[in-house]
């Protein structure tokens, strides 16, 4: 489970989150909307543990132990997950090759010992199969050519790998038609489970049709200003963030 | 008016004493040819950074001394040195080894190098006046070359090798230099290569010595590619951490002939490798890369030139630096397109990775185009590792260390992938990983 609580952020001296307040419990799906601006990815990135914010305030609790002060590789050891808006392209670093290497860091962090090579494929092979990942992709440089389906599916196809405890969604909807979006949601809902989390973040209501989200955030000026059942993000599909962007200019 | 006397230094003084003690020791042909060559050296001295050739890598100052030229160890020291070297080590080939700069017949395969290679010692081919030897000029700015002169008037040992016409050898003929002892010295080796019509073939070069001194390794390889006919070559500086290495690859490439090149720097506190392409033929093809990896106060200069003289020429450089410590980087990279050469086709890329504070690359890259129609660019580069990359792959949960070590091998490794011969690349993407793992 977990409980972020009264988190405060800011980059560059502009406060982004102020004082915010959530809990995802285990084996939920908990979904975030809101208004561009509103501070959806720079909590995604907080949580994450990217350098370039500020934490001001407040603590990030997994299963009890604050992981602000942890490392990026400590947070993924611990099973935090951020499935990247826009993954990253990494020319020379085959997918396999990187695969191998984030599995068995984190197996070693949590004194797990490596897979063994076939085991590793096998693994690979496996859950590649249900993303309708081919196996050329699996032979090029990680992401490197990759359209953006096949980015966000590598993305899925790493979340399922890893078996993190608390997943974050960062707009995975974006950049997708309709088969890439039916493949990907089906790779995340194949992963819930008791025991794992999801935060998925989006603009759009469309995700979670095929997301369906046990629980809606609306967030605004950096901080939760709303919650409700899956209903809520249909309502706010027809009426717009209007009443939610108080504060910014007209 | 006056005459000048140039100041000299104790390293130039005693590079003319060494030559006057150790001229007698050769045929007549070639003392001519060392005294010309030493008589060049002699007159303009070591170059210093007032030489633009030289501005980043100041010769005068690298050479305190000079050291004596290595004599012809004995067999059981040349033994010892054999069984602890590591360069290719693990690739089956045929193997010609030189310790301190001598060829060492019984450490070498001289009896089973491959159908349609033959080897003859560079002292035999010398001594007999092989028929080869007119044809195996160096390219002009080779010969120009202050430490290509010095190779010359130091000359002490090397080999010739030649490729049959249309022989298509597959199997790699490994040169492997080693250095041992433990007072410095220095070492003048010249390999000649020739590749006659259609032939193809792959030679490894390592070069590796004692750590604690400054010894002073110069080579020189000298290739001439025939006609269709394809030279590849890789090779491996691992010098001992205290050596002043110089090296000069000269090619001259025939029509439609080609050339795949690749040199990895890891050793030496100071090390110039020059690269010298002769496009003579029409439609000659090159690919000429480099990848160092440099720390502590080491410095690594790549000087290349190439000369396109004929129509349709295509070359591509990339040479990757990766800078760490209070290291430099030195590229200097020239294209030359004669008005004769048209439609040549040159791209030529350096780009560094700097790792530190106190790191630094110098890039000089240089196109002389004097043909109209052609497509020639280069490209130079200095950066720091990504640090959204970085973010990425420790979010994966990469400790940083190994995200650093994962996108420096993968920029270091693009231009490593170009060595067809899976054996030698994976070597030298081995000495990539060793050099990882020994930073930490």
């Amino acid at each position: 489970m977990i409980e972020i609580k009264n988190l405060t952020v800011a980059i560059e001296d502009k406060q982004i989150l102020n004082g915010l307040n959530l809990t995802v419990n285990d084996g939920e799906v908990a979904a975030i909307m809101g208004p561009n601006g509103s501070g959806k990815s720079t909590l995604s990135y907080v949580i994450a543990g990217k350098e370039d914010y500020e934490v001001l305030d407040g603590e990030i609790l997994l299963d009890g132990v604050n992981i602000l002060e942890m490392s990026p590789d400590e947070r993924a050891a611990s099973g935090v997950f951020l499935a990247f808006q826009y993954p990253l392209e990494i020319p020379g670093v085959g997918t396999m090759t990187f695969l191998k290497a984030t599995l068995n860091a984190q197996r070693r962090a949590r004194g797990e010992g490596e897979l063994s090579t076939p085991d590793f494929i096998r693994k690979v092979n496996a859950a590649a199969e249900k993303l309708e990942i081919n196996k050329e992709m699996l032979k090029r440089a990680l992401n490197v050519g990759f359209s953006g389906g096949e980015k966000k599916r590598m993305e899925i196809l790493q979340m399922a790998l890893l078996e993190p405890k608390f997943c974050v969604l960062d707009e995975t909807d974006s950049g997708l038609d309709i088969d890439a979006l039916r493949i990907v949601s089906g790779g995340v809902n194949a992963l819930r489970a008791q025991g794992r989390s999801f935060l998925v973040i989006t603009h759009y209501q469309r995700l979670l049709d095929y997301i369906v989200p046990d629980v809606v955030h609306v967030m605004s000026q950096g901080q939760i200003v709303k919650s409700g059942d899956k209903d809520l993000a249909k309502a706010l599909e027809a009426s717009g963030y209007a009443e939610y962007r108080t504060g910014e200019a007209a | 008016m006056a005459d000048i006397t140039p100041l000299r230094t104790a390293a130039e003084t005693g590079l003319s004493k060494l030559f006057e003690a150790t001229k007698m020791k050769y045929p007549t042909g070639v003392s001519i040819a060392r005294e010309e060559a030493f008589r060049y050296f002699e007159a303009v001295g070591l170059p210093t950074r007032r030489v633009e050739a030289f501005k980043y890598t100041d010769l005068r100052s690298a050479f305190r001394d000079a050291a004596h030229p290595a004599e012809m160890p004995q067999p059981e020291t040349a033994r010892a040195a054999v069984a602890g070297a590591k360069g290719f080590a693990g690739i089956e080939a045929a193997r010609l080894t030189f310790v301190n700069g001598h060829l060492i017949e019984a450490e070498s395969d001289l009896t089973r190098i491959p159908a349609g290679i033959t080897v003859t010692p560079l002292t035999e081919a010398l001594t007999d006046g092989h028929a080869l030897l007119d044809r195996l000029t160096p390219v002009k700015q080779a010969a120009e070359n202050a430490i290509y002169q010095l190779n010359t008037a130091f000359l002490a040992d090397g080999v010739l090798i030649s490729v049959a016409a249309g022989a298509k050898v597959e199997a790699p003929l490994h040169l492997r230099f080693i250095g041992t002892g433990s007072d410095a010295y220095s070492t003048a080796t010249r390999v000649l290569v020739v590749l006659e019509e259609g032939a193809e073939a792959l030679v490894l070069e390592s070069h590796e010595g004692p750590d604690g001194i400054a010894y002073q390794p110069n080579d020189a390889v000298d290739v001439v590619v025939g006609d269709h006919a394809t030279f590849r070559h890789a090779r491996l500086n691992a010098e001992g951490r205290e050596a002043v290495a110089l090296s000069t690859l000269s090619v001259k490439l025939g029509a439609q002939a080609a050339v795949e090149t690749v040199n990895v720097v890891v050793g030496a506190v100071l090390s110039r490798h020059q690269v010298y392409l002769n496009f003579a033929g029409a439609d000659a093809r090159a690919v000429v890369n480099g990848a160092a990896m440099l720390n502590g106060k080491q410095l690594a200069d790549t000087t290349f030139l190439a000369d396109h003289a004929a129509t349709g020429g295509v070359s591509r450089e990339l040479f990757k630096t990766v800078v760490d410590g209070a290291a430099t980087g030195v590229f200097q990279g020239k294209i030359i397109v004669q008005q004769a050469a048209q439609q040549t086709d040159g791209k030529m890329m350096s780009a560094c990775l700097i790792l530190s504070d106190e790191g630094q690359m110098m890039n000089k890259p240089e196109l002389e185009i004097f043909a109209d129609d052609v497509a020639c660019g280069h490209g130079a580069t200095c950066g720091a590792l990504d640090d959204d990359l970085l973010f990425y792959l420790m979010q994966r949960g990469l400790p940083k260390a190994e995200a650093e070590s994962l996108l420096v091998q993968a920029f270091l490794g693009a231009a490593i992938e170009s060595v067809s011969h899976e054996g030698a690349r994976e070597a030298l993407i081995g000495t990539v990983e060793a050099w990882l793992k020994a930073r930490g």
